[in-house]
């Protein structure tokens, strides 16, 4: 791994094309086992990903993922040859998907900068096998794909630095041929030369300087890419060494006097891998006249990904723009002129900072899709595992939500499904006793409501009882009021205090009691909220309710005194001045006011945040109704200073850490540089 | 503000040697107090604070620094000294210790000063608080300056703060 040249700049690249391609290539197994058989189609896109992934790995030398991609990739290539369509499939699936789990994991070794140290010899051996078992059924083209298709060359990945006998030392002369269209050749070439060097220390290669030379790559296209070396292996072993090499297409290997080796010896061979810093070389498109068989159904993407830091400081900037833009045209020096021109510009200024603002908000909106798609893999293993047959359902996968709470919500997601799989759904014998049809089924919608997005896990299982939560609830002493005074809704709450765990034994994929206090964690992190609903022997449904975005909100700006607040638009439910007749008192002092018949009671804002306001009348300040998940309250203010949309900050964590502030959720910025507060509907309300 | 170009060129410079020992040296109620430079981020005039609820009162509220929320506190409050009116020459001075940014408002700032380890004393043994914020005593020249330990400042006392709750 450690070869002296730095190849950080094209990791990050490496890493995500390939954790790209292992999503597509689960995607593309999963698809395939709903069918339960192998298209074309499968097997065009599981030989194309496999092919790619073995050519990046193996350029950066990433050995024990290119050789086993290239295994997965011959056997799919055998497949895709003889158009085998009647194989069976479900093993072939199975050792795919394994050597994707591989591969993801050594991933993220790379990630962190680890060695390499997976071992994919049992799954080559596994896929091997397999391809040997097609084989057997047509021994007639045995013959012709070993040399296609060559068995792994797993020797030499061992550190293979074998001092060779000068003795049986003979010269060869190899000559390669890349694939049309890899592209690189230079740097593939390279990592031959790399990989030789552990084989032996006597070589020479034409052209002499592949990396700093940017001709190199049209000499290797058009002749090939020549190697004479010394070496006590045979000529078996060495074709082995070439062909497992990625893109490679022809090589020419023969025998040769050893003077051909030494002619030019004077010249300083071993330059090239000194050179420090790899030069890419410009990557000749279209010129090739060939079309590119490697993207075979890719098509260009006209995607590039971009760190998410630097998105965040785009919003931020945004957020300063439009204050400046505020700043610039309503400026109060220039607020008594007349001037025709100023405005007209002005108003340009405002509308190209608004689309602006559009678009960068749209950036970073992300399709749900990815998260749920992920759902698909963990509910095949896990019915795989337990014996079940369930089948996901998505709808709403087009929803999209800021790329900040994708992140929060993918793990509580996770723990929803799996709960839903493992204690939700029944084994099929149970079903069938139920008089439930034999698949299970697990329903995971979304759909936007207001500012909000629900998020909505259902199973059609056993579901859980009321009574079964209080009494799980007693014994863990999680009950802090008499059962009985509990609603619905409370009991149901219980299941995601930390420490509640129906399941009597920790299964290997839930129930260790974890799980749903992490969901709540999860989503009290970005102001969302969970609710549970279960009928025993129905199903059970769990809502997740999740802000839009965590970034802009519509809102209302209101006045306490000479603080300004902010409250999202979407839980204002009305606004009034409250007439003296409505008013009412009890004897405790709480007061409350009847609107069209019902009963809410009041909050002073003044008197909560304590502040000195103008209007300490209910009938003189505004009434604002407030309503989150059913309740309402209105809150009295002094006035309301208008509708707009803000730009929601965080408060800083040093006020969090010193007063968890409930009445807050946050802060804006105003037009005039001013900081507004912004209102935690969820903690006025349970006040 | 040469004081305030002073610490850019060293920040600029960057390395914790060019940092170590200097000290910003400000004013609060008659007393000069220091700061090590590696904590502080910049200088401001006094800005447009907001202030938030449930706050003790030395957390004067938080302010806008170029799109960037920080928390703001008075270190007169804080060190329980008299509050007194903001002018013009009172300061901001923004720190940054473990990626918390807050502020510090004082009276006025003076100077940057290097101090010598050796100009250090140790602050005298009183067992009855009041000490906990001042690591060192330094000298320099004819004057002491009492050495601010930023991040004891900075991480809230949280008993300390409720009981300050009114």
């Amino acid at each position: 791994m450690d070869n002296g040249f730095s190849r950080e700049p094209m990791l990050d690249i490496f890493i995500y094309e390939t954790m790209q391609n292992i999503e597509q290539l689960e995607a593309a197994i999963l698809a395939g086992e709903k069918q339960n058989r192998l298209t074309p189609d499968t097997v065009n896109e599981v030989f194309r990903l496999m092919h790619t992934i073995k050519g990046s790995a193996a350029m950066m030398m990433c050995d024990n993922i290119a050789s086993l991609a290239h295994a997965l990739e011959d056997l799919f290539a055998y497949i895709r040859e003889n158009q085998l369509e009647d194989v069976e499939c479900g093993q072939l699936f199975d050792l795919a998907l394994e050597s994707a789990d591989f591969i993801s994991l050594e991933m993220e070794k790379v990630k962190k900068g680890m060695d390499l140290d997976g071992d994919p010899a049992g799954l080559i051996a596994g896929i091997r096998e397999c391809l040997h078992i097609l084989k057997g059924e047509k021994p007639a083209e045995d013959e012709l794909k070993t040399k296609e298709a060559p068995p792994a060359a797993q020797h030499y990945y061992l550190p293979a630095q074998v001092v060779d006998k000068a003795d049986d030392r003979k010269t060869y002369e190899a000559i390669i041929f890349f694939e049309e269209g890899c592209e690189m050749e230079n740097i593939r070439a390279f990592v031959i030369i790399h990989r030789l060097k552990e084989i032996t220390p006597d070589f020479r290669h034409i052209p002499s300087d592949i990396v700093a030379d940017d001709q190199s790559v049209d000499l290797i296209r058009e002749k090939g890419f020549t190697i004479y070396f010394k070496t006590s292996w045979d000529y078996e072993k060495l074709y082995d060494f070439f062909m497992g090499t990625a893109f490679v297409r022809d090589l020419t290997l023969r025998e040769v006097e050893e003077d051909k080796l030494l002619r030019n010896l004077t010249e300083p061979q071993d330059l090239t891998l000194e050179t420090p810093a790899l030069k890419v070389p410009a990557i000749i498109d279209g010129d090739l006249g060939v079309p590119r068989q490697l993207d075979v159904g890719g098509g260009r993407q006209s995607i590039i990904s971009v760190d998410v830091a630097k998105l965040d400081k785009l919003m931020d900037l945004m957020g300063e723009l439009v204050i400046a833009e505020a700043m610039v045209t309503q400026n109060p020096e220039i607020s008594d002129l007349k001037l025709d021109s100023f405005a007209k510009a002005a108003r340009q200024l405002r509308k190209i900072t608004g689309e602006m603002q559009d678009t960068v908000m749209s950036i970073r909106m992300v399709p749900l899709s990815a998260s749920f798609r992920k759902m698909y893999r963990l509910v095949r293993d896990m019915s795989k595992k337990l014996g079940k047959e369930i089948d996901l359902i998505l709808t709403g996968e087009g929803t999209e939500v800021d790329k900040n709470i994708i992140e929060h919500i993918s793990d509580p997601l996770m723990h929803l499904v799996r709960n839903a799989a493992d204690h939700g759904i029944e084994t099929p014998a149970e079903r069938l006793t139920a008089g439930k049809p034999q698949r299970g089924q697990i329903v995971l919608a979304a759909k936007g409501a207001g500012s909000d997005v629900l998020i909505i896990v259902q199973d059609d299982g056993r579901g859980i009882g009321k009574d079964e939560i209080i009494q799980r609830a007693r014994e863990r002493g999680l009950l802090n009021k008499p059962a009985e005074e509990m609603t619905t809704e409370e009991i149901y709450n219980l299941v995601f205090l930390p420490g509640f765990s129906t399941n009597e034994k920790a299964g290997e994929f839930s129930g260790r009691g974890v799980g749903l206090d992490v969901v709540t964690k999860n989503l009290e992190a970005i102001g969302g909220s969970v609710t549970l609903e279960s009928t025993p022997g129905v199903g059970t449904t769990t809502t997740l309710k999740i802000p839009l975005t965590l970034a802009i909100i519509d809102a209302m700006n209101i006045r306490v005194g000479s603080a300004k607040y902010t409250l999202p638009t979407t839980s204002i439910k009305e606004t009034f001045r409250a007439k003296a007749a409505d008013l009412i008192q009890d004897p405790e002092g709480e007061e409350m006011i009847l609107v069209r018949g019902e009963v809410h009671s009041i909050l002073r804002l003044h008197e909560v945040f304590a502040l000195r306001s103008d209007h300490t009348e209910l009938t003189e300040g505004i009434m604002l109704m407030i309503e989150q998940d059913g309740k309402c309250r209105c809150l009295f203010a002094d006035e309301l200073l208008g509708q707009q949309q803000v730009v929601v900050k965080a408060l800083p964590p040093y006020l969090k850490s010193i007063n968890k502030v409930e009445g807050l959720a946050g802060c804006t910025l105003l037009g005039d540089g001013s900081i507004s507060l912004i209102l935690n509907v969820g903690g006025l309300l349970a006040m | 503000m040469t004081t305030q170009a002073e610490i850019a060129d060293l920040r600029e410079m960057g390395d914790e040697d060019t940092l170590k020992g200097k000290y910003l040296i400000f004013t609060m109620d008659k007393e000069l107090y220091g700061i090590e430079i590696r904590y502080i981020t910049e200088i401001i005039g006094i800005q447009p604070i907001t202030k938030v609820p449930e706050m003790p009162p030395y957390v004067k509220g938080i302010t806008n620094l170029r799109g960037q929320i920080i928390p703001v506190m008075d270190a007169r409050l804080r060190f329980k000294k008299p509050e007194r009116e903001y002018d013009d020459r009172t300061c901001i001075i923004v720190l940054d210790t473990n990626d918390i940014s807050v502020g510090l408002i004082v009276d006025s700032v003076v100077e940057v000063l290097t101090i010598a380890d050796e100009d250090i004393a140790p602050p005298p043994e009183i067992s009855k608080g009041g000490q906990r914020y001042i690591k060192g005593i330094g000298k320099a020249g004819d004057t002491v300056k009492l050495l601010l330990d930023c991040k004891r400042l900075l991480t809230a006392d949280e008993v300390d703060a409720l009981s300050e709750l009114p």
